[in-house]
């Protein structure tokens, strides 16, 4: 996984809340048994119309949010099925960063794992976000280790991660590595169990 | 003297491999369930790294979300077939125990757990699926978790988990005549939102709760996702035990007695706290439909959609306009006027012999509405023959159903029961969600009884007042 230091990109507003795994990526897309590949797919039937074709109205589509790597929403983020093909398509479509009112606790573990940054903001801060990625070109810049986002004209968010996830972004660390260093405790808890 | 610990606490406690200050806890995991959709990329990870599965005696995989309730042999779209072929390759490679497609044990896994006696009380249960909450009904610990989480307990059988925040959810009271588990849940997430149990374990109590059956409290435990949590669970009692006697992987003999004395001792303690608690009053539950696109979009039978000018704040305003434009409803209207022209009963919310009974009782003698094209999907290849050796098959027939083989099926059409863009499904499933059931699809989520009702009527109705006359 590659560590997450500091981040500069283009913000792309989605303002709405409850939106649930099942529109991030449809169910249709599920059954592939690749890790990769799924960023052509997210948002489907909401970037898409019936024909396959660009739905003009969607902002994601719009030409100012193309390359954009900061996604912002509202509230209960990624919340419904635990799907990780969600934050696999996320990130494939070229986001790294997510900054949302609040998120689903499935989703949020995903993201981790695949080094995506989630970060909690108030409504006032998302909506401030929001109106000011409607102006082109609008970059935010996030730095995890200070825990803070900012942009160029004045605005500062501090943001709060525990210590834990933090740890695994900045350094980008295989989980399962980490956790087999701890074999030996593994195994006695077994054995007392038994 | 030790302050008194809930449920929660105690299964938690009892489940720490190792703390240290900065991390979360490493949680150890009981029973691993596996399914086709969310483990290829899992066991693809060990593969590329050289390592096995560490306790394939705690794994237990099935297939069910891409299964054909027509013909289990038969699965026409090549790409699910290549899912369902590679779950079948990894686990003869791992050493995991499969229930593959002909299987008798086939079902869905969140049915097929507690059947096998899988399931048991002072567990810790995950599965590649959120609806793993399902297990809770019986004291277990069990969650959703994501592919990546799959493979790290595949590799380790250990999480790192933050402990969660508890909630009580008091059910006070007793269900009215009609009332379902699965109305009381609906209630419960209409009333506090989809999102009120996030970061919390919720623990449901009360008088409503002690008198319902093992497969209603699954229903109830099933959808707390719906509500945020990742996890519900409900304490064991002589209902969970007498479920449990007898079943294949419970204890049994002196063996089942010991277990049972053990998990009497996981009740929550006078006096034991939680984080939050919330209340709701069963009696006062009516029968619930849900409008909208998300679960907690629900009104009970006698009420009207709702009105998006009602509501003060703007984006709530336009949560509720985008739900009515979606579902194709007018605001204000009765939603017993709403017609259907889909029925499905099934998913590991309401596939269980108990819920198909119940509908079986309330369709006993009459016919599916002409324009209504009705389903039931048993849960499990045993849930199927039981119903058919109780006759349940054929009063369903008579009326007009399908009686499908077992599967995840219409609850989310990964298969090819597919509800078509604008049509209209009364689904005893657990998500509304736009597309759900097919992209364009519309999904009112309902108890059996209910789904059964509208079949017969063709728009939902009261089924506390469903008889012969009133259906037309
Ligand atoms: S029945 Fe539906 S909710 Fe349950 S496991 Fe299958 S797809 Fe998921």
């Amino acid at each position: 996984m590659e560590p997450l230091r500091i981040h500069t990109g283009v913000v792309c507003p989605l303002n709405r809340s409850n939106i649930d795994t099942d529109q991030i990526i449809p169910k249709q897309f599920l059954k592939r048994i690749e890790r990769s590949g799924f960023g052509q797919f997210l948002f489907y039937h909401w970037r898409f119309d019936d024909d396959g074709n660009l739905r003009k109205d969607f902002s994601m589509n719009h030409p100012k949010y193309q390359g954009a790597s900061i996604l912002v929403a509202g509230e209960n983020f990624g919340c419904g099925s635990s799907r990780e093909h969600a934050p696999w398509a996320i990130q494939d479509f070229g986001f790294k960063v997510v900054i949302a009112q609040s998120y689903a606790d499935i989703f949020k573990n995903n993201c981790v794992k695949n080094g995506i940054l989630t970060i909690q903001a108030s409504e006032e801060q998302v909506q401030t976000i929001m109106r000011k990625a409607e102006s082109e070109g609008y970059t935010l810049t996030v730095n995890l280790e200070d825990q803070v986002v900012y942009d160029n004209q004045g605005l500062e968010i501090k943001f709060d991660i525990p210590p834990y996830p933090k740890e695994m972004l900045l350094n980008g660390w295989d989980e399962i590595g980490v956790t087999l260093n701890y074999e030996d405790k593994i195994s006695q808890y077994e054995l007392a169990s038994k | 003297m030790q302050k008194p610990k809930n449920i929660i606490q105690k299964v938690w406690e009892q489940h720490v491999v190792h703390q240290e200050a900065g991390k979360p806890d490493l949680l150890y995991i009981d029973l691993h369930l596996v399914h086709e959709v969310t483990s290829p990329q899992a066991f693809e990870g060990l593969r590329m790294n050289g390592r096995k599965v560490r306790r394939p005696d705690l794994t237990y995989a099935t297939m069910d979300h891409n299964v054909s309730t027509r013909d289990r042999n038969v699965i026409k779209d090549p790409i699910s077939k290549k899912q369902i072929d590679t779950l079948k390759e990894n686990c003869q490679e791992f050493g995991v125990e499969l229930s593959d497609r002909q299987h008798p044990d086939n079902g869905i896994v969140h049915v097929i757990g507690p059947e096998l006696g899988l399931t048991q009380p002072g567990k810790t249960i995950v599965c590649g699926d959120s609806h793993t909450s399902t297990h809770g009904a019986f004291g277990a610990l069990a969650f959703g978790i994501g592919t990546s989480e799959v493979e790290h307990v595949l590799a380790t059988q250990t999480l790192w988990q933050a402990p969660p925040k508890t909630m009580n959810v008091k059910m006070n009271g007793k269900l009215g005549t009609g009332v379902t588990a699965k109305d009381l849940i609906l209630a419960i997430i209409g009333k506090f939102g989809v999102q009120f149990g996030t970061g919390y374990v919720m623990e449901y109590t009360g008088e409503a709760i002690r008198s319902l059956s093992m497969e209603e409290r699954m229903t109830v435990c099933n959808m707390s996702i719906e509500g945020g949590a990742r996890a519900g669970l409900i304490a064991p009692d002589e209902t969970t035990f007498e479920y449990l006697k007898g079943r294949r992987h419970v204890p049994k003999g002196e063996a089942f007695e010991e277990a049972v004395a053990k998990w009497r001792t996981l009740s929550t303690e006078e006096g034991a706290e939680y984080d939050a608690v919330v209340e709701i009053e069963a009696s006062e539950v009516e029968p619930q439909v849900t409008w909208g696109t998300n679960p907690g979009m629900c009104i009970p039978i006698t009420a009207s959609v709702p009105n998006p000018e009602e509501e003060e704040k703007s984006n709530k305003k336009d949560e509720i306009s985008r739900a009515l434009q979606y579902m194709g409803l007018e605001a204000d209207q009765p939603i017993s006027s709403v017609k259907i022209d889909h029925v499905f009963i099934g998913s590991c919310t309401n596939s269980r012999l108990s819920d198909l009974r119940k509908a079986a009782d309330v369709v006993r003698g009459h016919k599916v509405n002409p324009k209504v094209k009705a389903i039931v999907v048993p849960g499990s290849f045993s849930v199927k023959l039981a119903a058919e050796k109780e006759g349940i098959d054929q009063i369903f027939k008579e009326a007009g159903f399908e009686w499908r083989e077992a599967g995840c099926s219409m609850c989310l059409a990964m298969n090819d029961d597919i509800v078509p863009p604008g049509g209209r499904c009364a689904s005893t499933s657990n998500r509304n969600f736009e597309g759900r059931q097919g992209n364009g699809s519309r999904t009112h989520l309902v108890s059996p009884e209910m789904a059964a009702a509208a079949a017969v009527a063709g728009h939902f109705v009261d089924v506390r007042q469903f008889t012969a006359q009133e259906v037309l």
